[in-house]
């Protein structure tokens, strides 16, 4: 029976080792922001971190995940303010919202590394993951908003000084 | 729009009461102040009626809670076009509640909150904000008439003295105020409107708008950003247990031979396979394995070994659809005749110049990113059933079917759609829901693989159009033969409200295959006939997918209009513009496209830009969807070309008057993803058949546009005080022309089947 620490919790699940980590996350646990697209790595609905790296829980067995540091969008922060979602909501990105959280997570882990991506960097990074409504202009707008917030506030700049 | 859909009243759940006969009621609750419709006409006082609750059921529109809070009940689908937040925007324009009081709440699908206009729970045509926007002003100001009368009341003030903002309620010469909470709390507000009271409440004048025309923030958005937001896939129920699919290898007229569940037993949780007896014939062939989970159940699904007679439909290919469709095309008495106006064929005999194209557009899937599912329920004699439909009134009905019980015994659960994009105005995944839970006796919930969502789509049909057009000795345009072939989706509905009869009275065609042929262009001899193409009805079988017939019809119409153009030597925009004069019935809309065809024009620079070698810009204009409600389209396409004959498309500029925009960047987003759509199937997006199935199980070899894949686009929203159309399509119909005619003025290669390949650019350069 594993034992996966998600959002810094540990849960044990009652799976065998190569169950995909997304059906035991979102069926089994009920943690429904994640989502299923296409059960083969080629949407990024599903996207999670493990260990910080995000990666495509559809592709990943429970068994790989034990022991390991896993984030749901449910768990990006606190309060659901992340500055991603913050900037999804400032750019009105969602449409239908499915794909959203896999973005957000793979953003997350864009800007875990690189506070100040190109556009290029941005497209390069989120390419995989498909919105079947095409928000695409407004993803990249709030990526780029985000890292922008992140900056800043890192570097302790309050916006009225500037 | 049809205008037989004002009569449509869908499957039989349940007798809906006509608008017209139903009373507006205001009065307190429980729960605060309701506002709905009513049939009781004999009207029950409403204390008398919240004493006796049974007998008081208004369709409840929105409600206004002790705290303020208004909850609006949305009977569309909302798959991302924000229509729930666009309804409670238009509630709140002529209530006069502050924004952030305003709540979303699903309806089921109770004929109550059927759509005032289209007598059904249906979403699609992009008609909802335009089929609903009187219904929900008037239902506002309703709310705001019997809260000011209330608050005078309170505040011994005459009525005509108040003024309503931000959900207060205030009397300027003495400077008291009530809130919204605070009269519900007062609990003594009880009004009843006739439909005649309503007709005659005077709403508001644009120049009087606070809320119409403002970008407020949608309300579903929060919900979409932390995961919170729950589609049909997020249902669970105490005991329920999984389904997983085994599906025949062709897409209809399959019968389940065999089923050997001897090493699906040996999958834990197993628990049964159920093979389908699908009265309904919405699925044929199709088996569920049932287990705990929903792993077990893909386990158990691998396992089941289960054979199949093929059917009838086992032989078939886009190839041989393809060659049907031609051969139909080619007699005379094929189909019928949805536009005969003057005589073609004298027109064409007396042309100086004719020329002749045929266009086609191969299978689509619509692959939302939530696959199909849901979750049945049976509790005691009513059916409970989860899952996001664009098409309440007719799939509740699917799954009665199903079941076998009277469609009053399914309550359809409406959640948020993970995309729908005319794919969920099916109700397939009723049907395994229903079955398995009914064998298994527990509440099931069934989820396609995304394998099972592409090849069981109910696809885009593959469309072949012949164009013959004749020009006069000044290279006018003077006659335009049309064939349309295709399945007819609407028509395999069986609800016969939903076609049209022939203009010459010969029958009745699917007008949801050719919509958008009877363009607003003047053009004397004109004649669209719409073809059906049997072997495609029967082997697809084909569906609604964003924008429906005009993604077609205006393909076919925007290119031969362009290649018209170029055979009498003048600038296809201006060929346009000449034949937009608003002679006759073409008056108003011809103006109006025109316009948005000057607007794009002016914003993409076509014709004053300098171009590079190998670049081109194209245009088209669209008056999608329907004649009658129709928002004026414009792009200007800019590509570059490549030898290899790889296109580029470097920029889109769209404009579209919508009249009145409710929320403008609302309206910019469905338009931005309708234009990448309009460029997904322009050059991405192909399914093909062969031996009776989809090829294309996946999104490695089924590939909608990714982030990398988008060109620069400009919008423009053009409101001009005309009334509210709808922008969900339109955008989506008008991008394949414009790049197609883009790509010939860029290396002279006309191209005329979608998906546009290089390889197709290429043989027309050399050609």
């Amino acid at each position: 029976m594993p034992n996966l620490i998600i959002n810094g919790r540990n849960m044990s699940v009652d799976a065998a080792d190569d169950t995909p980590l997304l059906w035991v996350i979102r069926e089994q646990l009920q943690m429904t922001g994640t989502k299923f697209g296409c059960g083969a790595g080629l949407c990024g609905a599903c996207t999670v971190h493990v260990n910080g790296e995000a990666v495509r829980s559809c592709q990943t067995a429970v068994s790989e995940a034990v022991g390991k540091q896993i984030t749901t969008i449910e768990g990006l922060s606190a309060k659901g303010d992340h500055p991603l979602q913050k900037a999804w909501i400032a750019e009105q990105v969602p449409q239908c919202g499915y794909c959203q959280s896999g973005q957000i997570m793979q953003a997350a882990s864009l800007l875990s590394k690189n506070s100040s991506p190109t556009k290029e960097e941005v497209v390069a990074h989120m390419d995989g993951n498909l919105c079947r409504c095409m928000t695409y202009a407004r993803i990249q707008r709030a990526v780029l908003r985000a890292a922008a917030e992140m900056r800043t506030a890192s570097t302790g700049n309050d916006r009225r000084n500037t | 729009m049809n205008k037989h859909l004002n009569h449509v009243q869908g499957e039989p759940v349940g007798s809906a009461v006509p608008l017209s006969r139903r009373h507006f009621l205001i009065g307190t609750a429980a729960a605060g102040l309701v506002l709905g419709y009513a049939a009781s006409s004999d009207l029950l006082g409403l204390d008398q009626a919240v004493a006796a609750p049974a007998k008081f059921d208004p369709s409840v529109w929105y409600s206004i809670g002790e705290d303020g809070l208004v909850t609006v009940t949305v009977g569309k689908a909302d798959m991302g076009q924000h229509i729930a937040s666009t309804m409670a925007q238009m509630i709140a324009e002529e209530l006069g509640s502050k924004w952030s009081d305003m709540r979303i709440a699903l309806a089921t699908n109770d004929p109550k909150y059927n759509d005032p206009t289209l007598g059904a729970q249906i979403t699609g045509g992009s008609w909802s904000t335009m089929m609903n926007f009187d219904a929900m002003c008037r239902a506002g100001a309703a709310g705001r008439i019997a809260l000011i009368d209330a608050a005078a009341a309170m505040m011994n003030v005459p009525a005509a003295e108040l003024t309503v903002r931000d959900s207060v309620i205030t009397h300027a010469k003495s400077k008291t105020s009530k809130t919204f909470a605070e009269i519900v709390k007062g609990g003594k507000i009880t009004k009843t409107f006739t439909p005649d009271d309503l007709k005659a409440i005077k709403l508001k004048t644009p120049d009087q708008y606070t809320m119409i025309g403002v970008s407020v923030p949608q309300l579903d958005i929060p919900f979409k950003v932390n995961g919170t937001a729950k589609y049909g896939i997020d249902t669970f129920l105490p005991g329920m247990v999984y389904g997983k699919l085994v599906l025949p290898p062709v897409r209809y007229g399959a019968t389940v031979k065999s089923v050997d569940d001897s090493a699906a037993k040996k999958v834990p949780g197993f628990i049964k396979a159920v093979t389908l007896d699908d009265k309904t014939m919405t699925t044929t062939g199709w088996v569920v394995a049932v287990a705990d989970t929903y792993q077990h159940a893909r386990q158990a699904a691998e396992a089941l070994k289960v054979t199949w007679d093929h059917g009838p439909n086992a032989k078939v290919s886009s190839e041989s659809l393809l060659a049907e469709a031609k051969r139909l095309q080619k007699l005379d008495d094929s189909g019928l005749f949805f536009v005969k106006t003057g005589d073609t064929a004298s027109g064409l005999a007396s042309a100086a110049k004719v020329l002749e194209a045929e266009y086609t557009t191969n299978i689509n899937i619509h692959v939302p990113m939530e696959p199909m599912n849901a979750t049945a329920h049976l509790d005691g004699d009513i059916w409970h059933i989860y899952s996001g439909n664009q098409f309440p009134t007719r799939s509740g009905a699917i799954a009665a079917g199903a079941a076998g019980v009277d469609p009053k015994h399914v309550v359809l659960h409406q959640t948020w759609l993970g995309g729908g994009f005319g794919r969920r105005l099916d109700g397939d995944m009723m049907v395994p829901a229903v079955q398995a839970a009914k064998a298994v006796g527990k509440p099931v919930k069934v989820i396609y693989s995304r394998e099972d969502d592409a090849t069981m789509d109910f696809s885009r049909p593959l469309t072949y159009q012949k164009m013959k057009g004749g020009l006069d000795q000044s290279g006018k345009l003077v006659a335009l033969n049309h064939d349309v072939v295709s399945a007819w989706p609407t028509a395999r509905w069986g609800i016969p409200e939903f076609l049209s009869p022939s203009v010459d009275k010969k029958g009745a065609l699917d007008a949801f295959t050719v919509n958008g042929s009877d363009f607003f262009y003047s053009v004397p001899n004109h004649n669209v006939r719409a073809i059906l193409n049997e072997m495609a009805q029967k082997a697809t079988p084909s569906g609604q997918l964003r924008s429906v017939a005009p993604g077609w019809t205006f393909w076919a119409v925007e290119s031969i209009v362009d290649e018209l153009a170029h055979a009498a030597g003048k600038d296809p925009a201006q060929f346009r513009i000449a034949m937009l004069d608003g002679a006759g019935d073409n008056d108003g809309g011809a103006q109006r496209l025109r316009n948005t065809l000057l607007a794009a024009m002016g914003l993409a620079g076509y014709g004053s830009l300098k171009l590079a070698k190998g670049e081109g810009m194209g245009v088209a204009c669209v008056s999608s969807q329907e004649r009658k409600t129709a928002s004026w389209t414009a792009c200007v396409a800019h590509v570059a070309v490549a030898p290899s004959g790889e296109v580029k498309v470097k920029k889109l500029t769209v404009a579209t008057d919508v009249g009145t925009a409710v929320n403008p960047d609302g309206i910019r987003a469905q338009v931005e993803g309708g234009a990448m759509w309009g460029l997904s199937l322009a050059l991405y997006e192909k399914a093909t058949m062969k031996d009776g199935g989809i090829e294309q199980t996946n999104f490695d070899t089924y590939t909608p546009l990714r982030m990398s894949q988008m060109p620069e686009v400009a919008v423009n929203i053009i409101a001009n005080g005309e009334h509210a159309t709808g922008v969900g399509e339109p955008t989506v119909t008008v991008v394949a022309p414009a790049i197609a005619n883009a790509i010939f003025n860029a290396v002279g290669a006309r191209v005329r089947s979608l998906p546009i390949t290089a390889e197709a650019v290429k043989a027309a350069m050399k050609a």
